[in-house]
């Protein structure tokens, strides 16, 4: 199973190592990143395999969006069902 | 592998266009509480519900959660209480009413729909007391939300039943007129009522239905009138296929979640209603899809046709999107719950003929319209029979929620709050249909519903 990471909001230092660590402790295993900076604006898309994730996902997914409001960015964690059906027949 | 502009694509419409569930509805059979005593089926009730439904509520969190999709209502319809009443008093009606306030507060579901009666053909002794109870039951609970069926295709029109039901919704408005006459917006009166329906207020859990079945309600006008923007000034069919698609898009969501919370809830899944459903949020309106189609204002002529395109392509595109399809499904009009009826109504654009009209080319009637408290029941009578009649001939689902509000006059304005929204008081033709409302009887049902 793999669930997809979205962070944007102001660019700062540390940014993705942070989320690693999250990803790190709880067991998700990243899988590909795709990340940008435009006009001090920071937006990432991390794809990451929760097989092996230590928590349920709802914690994991709060642990996140914890981790944003500390650093006044928007983490959302969605699972990966949602794109594939809306967007593949 | 998936792509990175479908997960943007997919983010924009829930965090910017407004995308959401907008009702995860357990139906619950009670056929099996059924009791001589009245006191005991109110218990069976209130023990099947509350038992049922237990993780309704938790399970819709925790799939709001791995999706990232917010889930706005998780309801409950019960079979219409009418039926399961047995030889229960218009007294023990109204504790049954109060069984299912009681169930919901426990749950935490936001509605529970099923006070609900069936007489297109005529009343039995159960639906007789429960109607009279209607008024009082809506003023003494909160969520309990009740419905009555008073015409189909098959059967014609009841139209003793359609001047009950005037009666009905003005002394709910009188009862709870310190409270802008919320109760009418509990109460839908309905033609070709569907069984399946995870709507409110005219939600239950029909007949036909099993034990338990999860019925999802999805939404996203929002979504279609970005992706109309998007296209600029193409033609008809082209925006037809816009909206195929983006519907098409909306509904596999709804067909996700059905199927997680029916496997997570162990609970059959029934249906997704392909709904474009407004919320009094900007941007999540279907008169803005309207007016970003071409019209200046929705009311405007030229609304019907827009809205009819509109409909067809939602229910095209959904269609494949789900593996079963019921409820209302089509385009809502629900005038307090959508912020550009709200204000075509207020600049005089949208009229409730108008209204009526558009009606007969989307799901569900003439609904959330706030109308003078004054208004005579036969004229109240009159726009629910017309209403009625289009739903009859036409074979399709009609309804009418309609709100007196006492001591209100055309121009003022009701605000009622959350997703029932605040409606502007409209204008009615007063002029009498007494004497044909008076005549009682049924209207015979039409010809081509001899089909067999």
């Amino acid at each position: 199973m793999k669930a997809v990471i979205t962070v944007t909001g102001k660019d700062a230092v540390g940014i993705i190592a942070e989320v690693a660590g999250v990803c790190a402790a709880r067991g998700a295993n990243i899988m590909d990143i795709t990340q940008s900076v435009i006009s001090d604006y920071f937006a990432m898309i991390m794809l990451t395999n929760i097989d092996g994730l230590n928590v349920g996902f709802s914690e994991f997914a709060d642990e996140l969006a914890a981790l944003g409001k500390s650093k006044a960015l928007d983490i959302h964690a969605m699972h990966e069902d949602i794109f594939n059906t809306m967007h593949h027949v | 592998m998936i792509n990175t502009q479908d997960i943007l694509e997919t983010i924009q419409m829930i965090r910017e266009e407004n995308l959401d569930i907008r009702t995860i509805t357990m139906g619950i059979s009670l056929w099996d509480c059924v009791s001589e005593n009245a006191g005991r089926l109110c218990e069976n009730i209130y023990d099947k519900i509350t038992r049922r439904a237990e993780r309704l509520v938790s399970a819709g969190e925790e799939i709001e959660k791995r999706y990232g999709i917010p889930i706005v209502n998780k309801r409950v319809s019960v079979t219409p209480v009418s039926l399961i009443g047995g030889n229960c008093s218009a007294e023990d009606y109204l504790k049954i009413a109060q069984t299912l306030q009681r169930a919901a507060d426990a749950l935490g579901v936001n509605f529970i729909g099923g006070f609900s009666a069936l007489v297109q053909k005529g009343v039995t002794v159960g639906a007789d007391r429960m109607i009279s109870v209607i008024p009082e039951a809506l003023a003494e609970t909160r969520n309990v939300c009740s419905s009555v069926n008073v015409a189909s295709t098959k059967a014609g029109i009841n139209m003793d039943a359609v001047a009950r039901m005037g009666a009905a919704v003005k002394r709910a408005a009188y009862l709870t007129r310190n409270e802008n006459s919320i109760a009418c917006a509990k109460l839908v009166v309905f033609a070709n009522v569907p069984e399946d329906n995870p709507f409110m207020a005219g939600a239950f859990c029909g007949v036909g239905e099993p034990e338990t079945a999860i019925n999802v309600g999805v939404s996203g006008p929002g979504v279609v009138a970005s992706a109309i923007r998007r296209a600029g000034d193409c033609d008809l069919s082209d925006l037809a296929d816009i909206i195929k698609k983006t519907a098409f898009k909306i509904t596999r969501v709804g067909q996700l979640v059905a199927t997680e919370a029916a496997k997570s809830l162990g609970v059959p899944f029934g249906i997704v209603d392909l709904s474009l459903a407004p919320t009094p949020a900007v941007g999540d309106s279907v008169a803005y899809i309207l007016e970003e189609m071409g019209l200046e204002s929705c009311g405007a002529h030229g609304t019907t046709a827009a809205l009819a395109m509109l409909n067809d392509a939602v229910k095209k595109g959904g269609v494949m999107a789900s593996s079963h399809v019921g409820g209302l499904s089509g385009a809502f009009i629900p005038v307090s719950e959508d912020a550009g009826m709200i204000a075509a109504a207020e600049r005089g654009a949208l009229t409730l003929e108008k209204l009526e009209a558009m009606t007969a080319v989307c799901s569900v009637g003439l609904d959330m319209i706030a109308i003078p408290g004054d208004t005579p029941e036969e004229v109240i009578d009159g726009v629910i029979a017309d209403e009625i009649s289009i739903g009859v001939v036409n074979a399709k689902t009609t309804a009418v929620r309609l709100i007196p509000a006492y001591g209100k006059a055309a121009g003022d304005r009701v605000e009622f709050g959350g997703l029932l929204g605040s409606a502007p008081v409209m204008p009615l033709n007063t002029y009498s249909p007494a004497r044909f409302i008076r005549r009682g009887g049924r209207i015979p049902a039409p010809i081509h519903s001899l089909k067999n």
